[in-house]
């Protein structure tokens, strides 16, 4: 786990990134979920310091800025990994059978919902309708997607994304 | 422009993407380079071409023959025999269009095209969405044109509304009624929105739209500027869209450089800008008012209605608020005429809706197909039928807000007003089809999840309401309901239709009004004799391994991942089912189909 993004401290090069992406925004209506969408994209997560950051860059209360966080699914207050799985649940997936492709990951992952594996590789989530439904069941790594899955291609996928080098 | 003998067209949406057609686009690229025909051929890159179960897709016009399934070792054979000789590949015709010793029909005869009216996604699959050239070549901008030299306010409006062109987000609400509200509010500044938001599981004619042919959204939504008198637009699109916003972004782009977006538009003094908002992932922000407050930077709560975005809206100020699918088809109408778009469709639903069809049906994709088309049509015609030799069920429609029609009204004809008294609802589009393995308490239960999770939690109906529901339906599933449960359902559902703040708690109880109304028979199933009768719930079906069949071969013991799969040699192999997690792994792996579910 040698590059855990976990302690995002402010003294690091993103840092400045931060403060440049705060300025591009200062004086735009509405900046708030634009630079949580960057800030997100430079961290990979938005941690409390990174919040404070905002805050303080945006003049918007803290508490504000966590309630939008957490309002919003995109946003995330913990690590993702390496990989990220998504699980497509629209209804077009839902009804070809999306559900015994998420618990073979489950299994296969030893994570459930919303978790990282130990060695930071895959996250595991489910998500809305990502307009693949001609190919349902549909799963998302990262940008690519893997449509009309059995359960028994999991594995494989899986395998090639931990055969990958790092 | 240069002029070419024949146009390869790639298609290059999301479906046909994560099967190599980037890879295919390429190799055509290199084989023609090859063989010296750059002068004479072009190949284009197109957005979704509405055939995704047949991926990857290419399309050679100008015969308009259809390849599908394309793999990269195909394309050799593709540009010798068909651009070189002129011979049709055959084999690669694939699906309906195969006719191998007449005729091979193009595009426009295949049955699933042949009842498609293609105004919203006139464009799509047709033009290469990243040139605005090519987007003008097909009359783009014209419609701007003469609006902007020739035309007020006024006019624009008066066409719309005798178009008879309703919202095609959900609500139906009559577009130029409400582009006229807008209009006359007073303010000192205005805005136009799209509302790309697509939230609909099941639905994705906006991303298609948006992806193969943003220019119309450009050039409606700036139309719609000069009609309401604004210089401002937002166009809120999903995060989980990135193409869609990559080429929003070109297009925007294309229209500043060329004069037909930004300052003084065709000279004429009009001024209007667009700007990209995303979302960030909440179901809620696709409704209206929570979506301007999503575009102000705040949690994306809805807001008590009125005052109406159209006196109230974006910072307060007036706003008008459509649709992508409702947006693409302004140009048209403005070119054509309001007489024309009339003529399309049904007594009181005007021109043709865009549906995503899907689930269990052969031909997956977008239909545009004219309002009021049988829904029998659409299952049996254009979606060629229901595989596996399985029986026609329900079609859901209108997504988490919406309703099922079942198979014994298959012949309504698809429009606002039939599908309500239905106890269904046009919504976005999303068709969803189902067999008779869908269980109908579970799919409530699936949209109940869907609606408690998004719920915003502004308003206590939404917010505990749709979470009691979905306790309800869980036990009914669980096999431990009783039949008051369905009562408590019904009141629930009346209750909170009544007094939830926004759309999205007052439609949240119709999936189960809808599947109450026609598979009552099921609920009961599931509560009194315990049963699911599509064999869906887990808690009332079990895995059985038939004795007489099996060959004690151990394979499913050895995959069961519970380990409670016991036999020996010349002894039939059992299950025990109090430690059976019932993954239907052994099912899936028994090579003599000796295992079966009980429902
Ligand atoms: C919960 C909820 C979700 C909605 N989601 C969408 C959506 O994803 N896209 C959309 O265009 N309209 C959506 N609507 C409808 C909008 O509120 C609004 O009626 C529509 O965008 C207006 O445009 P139109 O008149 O062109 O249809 C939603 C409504 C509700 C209540
Ligand atoms: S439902 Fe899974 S991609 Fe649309």
């Amino acid at each position: 786990m040698s590059a855990c993004k976990c302690n995002a401290h402010l003294d690091d090069p993103r840092a400045e990134k931060l403060r440049q992406i705060i300025t591009k925004y200062r004086n735009t209506n509405g900046a708030l979920i634009p630079v949580l969408h960057e800030a997100q994209e430079l961290y990979g997560h938005l941690p409390i310091e990174v919040q404070k950051a905002i805050s303080e860059g945006l003049n918007v209360p803290l508490a504000e800025i966590y309630g939008v966080v957490t309002f919003y699914t995109q946003f995330s207050l913990m690590p993702k990994g390496k990989f990220k799985i998504q699980v497509c649940m629209g209804t077009a997936c839902y009804v070809k059978g999306a559900n015994s492709i998420l618990d073979k990951l489950k299994e296969k992952l030893g994570v459930d919902i919303g978790d990282c594996t130990e060695d930071g590789l895959f996250s595991l989530d489910v998500c809305r309708c990502i307009g693949a439904c001609g190919l349902a069941p549909v799963i998302m790594i990262n940008d690519e997607v893997y449509g009309t899955l059995t359960a028994d291609q999991i594995e494989g996928i899986i395998r090639k994304y931990q055969e990958r080098p790092v | 422009m240069n002029i070419y003998r024949a146009h390869i067209l790639v298609c290059n949406g999301e479906k046909c993407n994560s099967q190599n057609a980037q890879a295919i686009y390429d190799e055509f690229k290199t084989q023609i380079k090859k063989n010296k025909l750059e002068e004479e051929l072009t190949v284009v890159q197109t957005g979704c071409i509405d055939q995704c179960s047949q991926g990857p897709v290419v399309i050679i016009y100008p015969s308009g023959v259809i390849y599908t399934m394309v793999r990269i070792e195909d394309v050799t054979e593709i540009v010798t025999e068909h651009i070189i000789r002129g011979n049709v590949v055959n084999r690669l015709l694939g699906g309906e269009n195969i006719n191998l010793d007449s005729v091979i029909k193009s595009l426009d005869q295949v049955d699933f095209f042949k009842r498609q009216v293609r105004i919203a996604l006139r464009n799509c699959g047709v033009i290469n969405p990243e040139s605005i050239e090519e987007y003008i070549a097909y009359d783009g901008y014209q419609a701007l044109a003469k609006v902007l030299t020739g035309m007020t306010p006024e006019q624009v409006i008066e066409v719309v509304k005798e178009s008879g062109l309703r919202g095609r987000g959900g609500a139906g609400f009559p577009t130029g009624v409400k582009w006229e509200f807008t209009a006359r509010a007073k303010g000192d500044q205005k805005y136009v929105c799209c509302n790309a938001d697509e939230g609909d599981p099941g639905a994705f004619m906006d991303r298609s739209i948006l992806e193969g042919d943003p220019h119309s959204v450009i050039e409606a939504m700036t139309i719609a500027g000069f009609a309401v008198d604004s210089n401002q637009g937002y166009i809120y699109v999903r995060a989980e869209y990135p193409i869609a916003v990559k080429r929003l972004n070109i297009a925007i782009a294309q229209a500043k450089e060329h004069g037909l977006l930004g300052k003084d538009i065709f000279g004429t003094g009009f001024n209007f800008d667009l700007e990209i908002r995303l979302g960030a992932g909440a179901f809620v922000c696709g409704e209206e008012t929570a979506l301007m407050t999503s575009i102000e930077g705040k949690r994306g709560e809805p807001r008590p209605r009125p005052p109406f975005p159209a006196v109230k809206g974006l910072w307060q100020k007036p706003t008008l608020l459509n649709n992508v699918e409702s947006y693409a088809n302004i140009p048209a109408i403005i070119l054509k005429g309001a007489q024309w778009f009339s003529s399309i469709g049904s007594e009181k639903s005007k021109g043709t809706k865009v549906f995503a069809v899907g689930g269990k049906i052969q031909n997956t994709g977008l239909v545009e197909i004219p309002i009021g088309t049988t829904l029998r049509e659409v299952v049996y015609e254009i979606g060629g039928g229901i595989p596996n030799g399985k029986e026609f069920k329900a079609a859901q429609i209108g997504g988490p807000s919406g309703g099922c029609i079942p198979a014994s009204h298959v012949d309504v004809a698809i429009d606002y007003n039939s599908l309500v008294q239905l106890g269904a609802m046009m919504g976005s589009g999303g068709l969803i089809i189902m067999d008779e393995d869908t269980c109908m308490v579970d799919l409530a239960k699936f949209f109940l999840e869907f609606t408690a999770d998004e719920s915003c939690g502004k308003c206590p109906p939404c917010r505990i309401g749709t979470k009691r529901m979905l306790e309800i339906l869980q036990r009914i599933t669980d096999g431990k309901g009783t039949a008051e449960d369905i009562d408590k359902l019904e009141i629930l559902a009346k209750n909170i239709r009544v007094s939830a703040l926004c759309g999205l708690g007052q439609s949240a109880p119709n999936p189960i009004l809808s599947t109450l109304r026609y598979f009552r028979n099921e609920y009961m199933a599931h509560i009194q004799d315990k049963k699911c009768l599509a064999g869906v719930c887990k808690s009332l079906m079990q895995y059985v391994i038939n004795a007489e069949a099996c060959r004690s071969c151990g394979i499913c013991s050895r995959v069961c991942p519970a380990g409670c799969i016991k036999g020996e040699k010349n002894v039939p192999y059992v299950i025990d089912q109090t430690k059976c997690i019932k993954c239907g792994a052994c099912m899936e792996k028994c090579p003599f189909k000796a295992i079966y579910k009980n429902a």
